[in-house]
C-alpha cells in the first residue's frame, strides 16, 4: 500500500494520504480542504468545527464487508430535519471505495454505480420505479439534506456546499440505491443495509461510561 | 490515567450531557450522546429540544394522574439479547374502543454502537422492538416481512398520554398515530402512521421474567393478564403436523390390520349343530365335540355361536380342551335376542351370533366340552358351535388408535381455545355463539 506524503500548504503539517486515489483531504491540523493537484497541495476552504455527533465511527475504524477488509478514510456530514448522518468514505483493501452511512445506529454499505440516463431532480416522485443492474428500485423518500462538512480523504472534490437533495430507493431486500444531486450530475449509489455486528469494527470511538 | 500521561489525540470521548431544565432549573441528563431529538423534564413536564444546547421548551403538558411510574426506571442498564441497553424514555400511550381506554407502556432503549431500541409492556406481557430494516409488504389483511406472513390483528389511533426522558423522534402528548399491528407469534409487525410518514416496527414477544432478569430488577414482574396478540402459543407443536403423523400412523396401522389379515389363516376347524331339549337338560348337561386338529405354532382361536333365538337367551358354558396335554380354556358366551313394537316402532336387542376369540393356543388335538343352559321358557332350540384357527385381532390397532387419537385432539383443542383468546381481542374476532352473546347483556 502506498502512502504517498506531502506537507499541508497551509499550515505545513505532514499530510498522509492512505488511499492512492484521494483527490481531496482535510489537514488534521489546520483544518484546511486541500485539493491534489499533479504538482502539489492547494487549499480550497476551511472546515468549521463539526457538531458533536453520536457516531461510534471514527477516521481509522477498519471493518469488513463480506471478505473484503475496510479502513475509513474520510466523511462527509449531512444533516437533515430528522437529524444528522454520516457518509463514512471507506478504502477497501483491494484499492477501491466504498460509503459506509450512519444514520442513528443504522448502517448501509455502497459503491458509486456507472448508470448512465439518470433521472433529473424534478423527473423523481415518491413510489416511482427504476431498474438497474436488474434490480427494481422503489423511491421511498425525497430528502433535502445540509452540507455540514468534510473530514479526511474523499475521492472527488467536496466542499462548499450547502443544499442537496437525495433520494432514497429501496427494493423487498436489504439493497438500496441513492440519487445524489448534489452535484449538476446526478450521480448513483447502489448498497444494502448491514448489521453493526457483521462489519467487525474496529478502532471504534468509546464512548464516557460504556 | 495518571497525570503525566500526555493526552491521547483525537477528539474527546462523548459524555453523558449534564444540563438544566429552562423552566424549573431541574437536572436533567442527555444520555444518548445526542441521539435524542427530545428531553422530558421530569419535575415540570416540559418537552425540551435535545438538539438545542439551551434546550428551547416545545410543550408543557399536565399529568392527570400520578400513579404514571415506569416499571424500569430511567438510566438502568440491562442485557438484551447480548448487548447491554440503558434505558433512556419512557411514554405511555392509550387507545379508545368501545369507550374504554387500554394503555401500554413504551421504553426507550439506548446502546451507542448499536442505537436505538423499545421495549413495551401491556398488562404484563412484554415486547422487544426494532425498527425494521426492511420495508414490509402489506397486502390486504396480511403483511409480509422478510418472506414471512403476518397477519393483521388490530388497527387504532394510538395518543400519547404521558412521556418522560429521552426521545429518538419529535414526541408529543396528545399527538395521535395511526397503528396498525399484524402478528405471526412470537412476532408482531406494526406500522405507526403519523401524518404523512409511516414508520415500520418488529417485535418480539418477551416474559416478564426475562425482562426482569435482564434488568436485574427487584421482586416480580407483573402477571401477563389474558392472551396478548403475539404471545407464543404454550403448545408449541405443530397442529397440522400432528395431524399429518396422525394420519400416518393411523394409516400404517390399517396397513398392519390389512397385512396380519391377509397372513391369518383364517381356517374352519370345526362346525357343529346341537340340540338343546330343556327335557334332557335336567341329568348331565355337558357334552363334548367331536376332536380337531389346531395346526400351526401357537395361535388364536375363534369360537362362534349362533342360535335362531328370540325373545330368548341361551347360554354355553364352554372349555376349549387339549387331547394331548389336558390344558383347558374355560369361558362362557351367551346369545340372546330380544325384539318387540313400541311407541317408536321396532326396537331390537341382541344378536342372534356371537364370537369370541382366544388368544395364544398351542397346536394339538382339541375339543370342546359345551354346557348349554336356557331361558326357563325355552322349551328346545338348535345351535350350532363353529371353530376357526388362526384368525386376526382387531381390537388392539382400536386402541392403538384411541392411545393416539385422544392427545392429538387434546392438543388440539388447547390449541385452538388459545387462538380463540388471542383473535377474540382483535379487529377480526372469531364467530361467537350466537346464544352466548345475546344473553350476557
Amino acid at each position: 500500500m502506498t502512502q504517498p506524503v506531502a506537507n499541508c500548504p497551509n499550515c505545513g503539517a505532514k499530510i498522509v494520504f492512505r488511499w492512492s486515489s484521494t483527490v481531496q483531504t482535510v489537514c488534521e491540523f489546520c483544518k484546511s480542504i486541500l485539493v491534489r493537484t499533479d504538482v502539489d497541495l492547494k487549499k480550497v476552504g476551511q472546515v468549521a468545527d463539526l457538531p458533536p455527533d453520536s457516531s461510534p465511527i471514527q477516521i481509522n475504524t477498519e471493518g469488513k464487508y463480506g471478505n473484503k477488509a475496510f479502513v475509513v478514510v474520510g466523511r462527509i456530514l449531512y444533516e437533515y430535519d430528522q437529524g444528522g448522518w454520516n457518509e463514512w468514505h471507506v478504502m477497501m483493501n483491494d484499492g477501491t471505495s466504498a460509503w459506509l452511512a450512519d444514520a442513528q445506529s443504522e448502517y448501509a454499505l455502497s459503491l458509486s454505480s456507472k448508470a448512465q440516463n439518470l433521472p433529473a431532480p424534478t423527473q423523481v416522485h415518491v413510489g416511482q420505479q427504476f431498474t438497474w443492474n436488474n434490480q427494481p428500485y422503489t423511491v421511498t423518500v425525497i430528502t433535502p439534506a445540509h452540507y455540514r462538512g468534510v473530514e479526511g480523504e474523499l475521492p472527488f472534490q467536496y466542499w462548499d456546499k450547502t443544499d442537496v437533495t437525495f433520494v432514497d430507493l429501496r427494493t423487498e431486500s436489504t439493497k438500496f440505491a441513492t440519487l445524489d444531486y448534489s452535484d449538476p450530475e446526478p450521480a448513483l449509489y447502489l448498497g444494502e443495509f448491514v448489521q453493526f455486528e457483521d462489519l467487525k469494527l474496529k478502532n471504534l470511538r468509546s464512548f464516557e461510561g460504556w | 490515567m495518571s497525570a503525566g500521561t500526555p493526552p491521547i489525540a483525537g477528539p474527546p470521548k462523548p459524555q453523558a450531557k449534564a444540563l438544566n431544565c429552562p423552566k424549573c432549573g431541574a437536572a436533567i441528563v442527555l444520555r444518548s450522546f445526542g441521539q435524542a431529538e427530545t428531553v422530558v423534564c421530569a419535575s415540570c413536564h416540559c418537552i425540551l429540544d435535545a438538539k438545542d444546547p439551551n434546550l428551547a421548551i416545545l410543550q408543557q403538558f399536565e399529568i392527570k394522574t400520578s400513579d404514571i411510574r415506569p416499571l424500569i426506571l430511567l438510566g438502568t442498564r440491562g442485557k438484551l439479547r447480548g448487548t447491554d441497553y440503558e434505558v433512556i424514555g419512557f411514554q405511555r400511550r392509550s387507545i379508545q374502543a368501545d369507550g374504554i381506554t387500554y394503555s401500554w407502556h413504551e421504553y426507550v432503549l439506548f446502546n451507542p454502537y448499536k442505537g436505538i431500541r423499545y421495549l413495551s409492556e401491556y398488562n404484563g406481557h412484554w415486547n422487544d422492538i426494532s425498527i425494521c430494516k426492511m420495508l414490509p409488504m402489506s397486502e390486504g389483511t396480511s403483511a409480509n416481512y422478510l418472506g414471512e406472513i403476518y397477519k393483521h390483528f388490530q388497527t387504532c389511533d394510538a395518543s400519547t398520554d404521558f412521556v418522560l426522558g429521552e426521545f429518538p423522534w419529535q414526541v408529543r402528548v396528545g399527538e395521535k398515530a395511526a397503528v396498525t399491528d399484524y402478528v405471526h407469534p412470537p412476532r408482531v409487525l406494526s406500522s405507526e402512521k403519523l401524518d404523512k410518514e409511516v414508520t415500520w416496527s418488529i417485535g418480539e414477544y418477551m416474559y416478564g421474567r426475562e425482562i426482569w432478569e435482564a434488568f436485574k430488577l427487584h421482586g416480580a414482574p407483573p402477571e401477563a393478564m389474558g392472551v396478548y396478540e403475539n404471545q407464543p402459543s404454550p403448545v408449541t407443536t405443530n397442529v397440522a403436523g400432528m395431524w399429518v403423523a396422525f394420519a400416518a400412523f393411523a394409516m400404517l396401522l390399517l396397513a398392519l390390520m390389512a397385512g396380519f389379515d391377509v397372513r391369518a389363516k383364517k381356517e374352519p376347524v370345526l362346525q357343529q349343530t346341537f340340540y338343546y331339549n330343556r327335557a334332557d337338560a335336567k341329568g348331565e348337561a355337558s357334552f363334548v365335540t367331536n376332536v380337531f386338529e389346531l395346526g400351526g405354532g401357537t395361535s388364536t382361536v375363534e369360537v362362534n355361536t349362533s342360535a335362531a333365538v328370540g325373545n330368548h337367551w341361551i347360554y354355553l358354558n364352554y372349555a376349549l380342551i387339549n387331547q394331548d396335554t389336558g390344558q383347558a380354556w374355560d369361558f362362557g358366551r351367551e346369545v340372546s335376542y330380544y325384539f318387540g313394537h313400541d311407541s317408536d316402532g321396532f326396537w331390537s336387542e341382541g344378536k342372534r351370533f356371537d364370537t369370541v376369540v382366544i388368544p395364544s393356543v398351542p397346536s394339538g388335538h382339541y375339543y370342546l366340552r359345551i354346557e348349554p343352559e336356557a331361558d326357563p321358557s325355552l322349551p328346545s332350540m338348535a345351535y350350532s358351535v363353529g371353530v376357526v384357527r388362526d384368525v386376526p385381532v382387531f381390537g388392539i390397532y382400536g386402541i392403538a388408535f384411541l392411545a393416539l387419537l385422544v392427545p392429538v385432539v387434546m392438543i388440539s383443542f388447547r390449541a385452538y381455545t388459545f387462538e380463540r383468546s388471542r383473535w377474540s381481542e382483535s379487529d377480526h374476532p372469531p364467530m361467537q355463539l350466537s346464544s352466548s352473546s345475546g344473553d350476557d347483556e
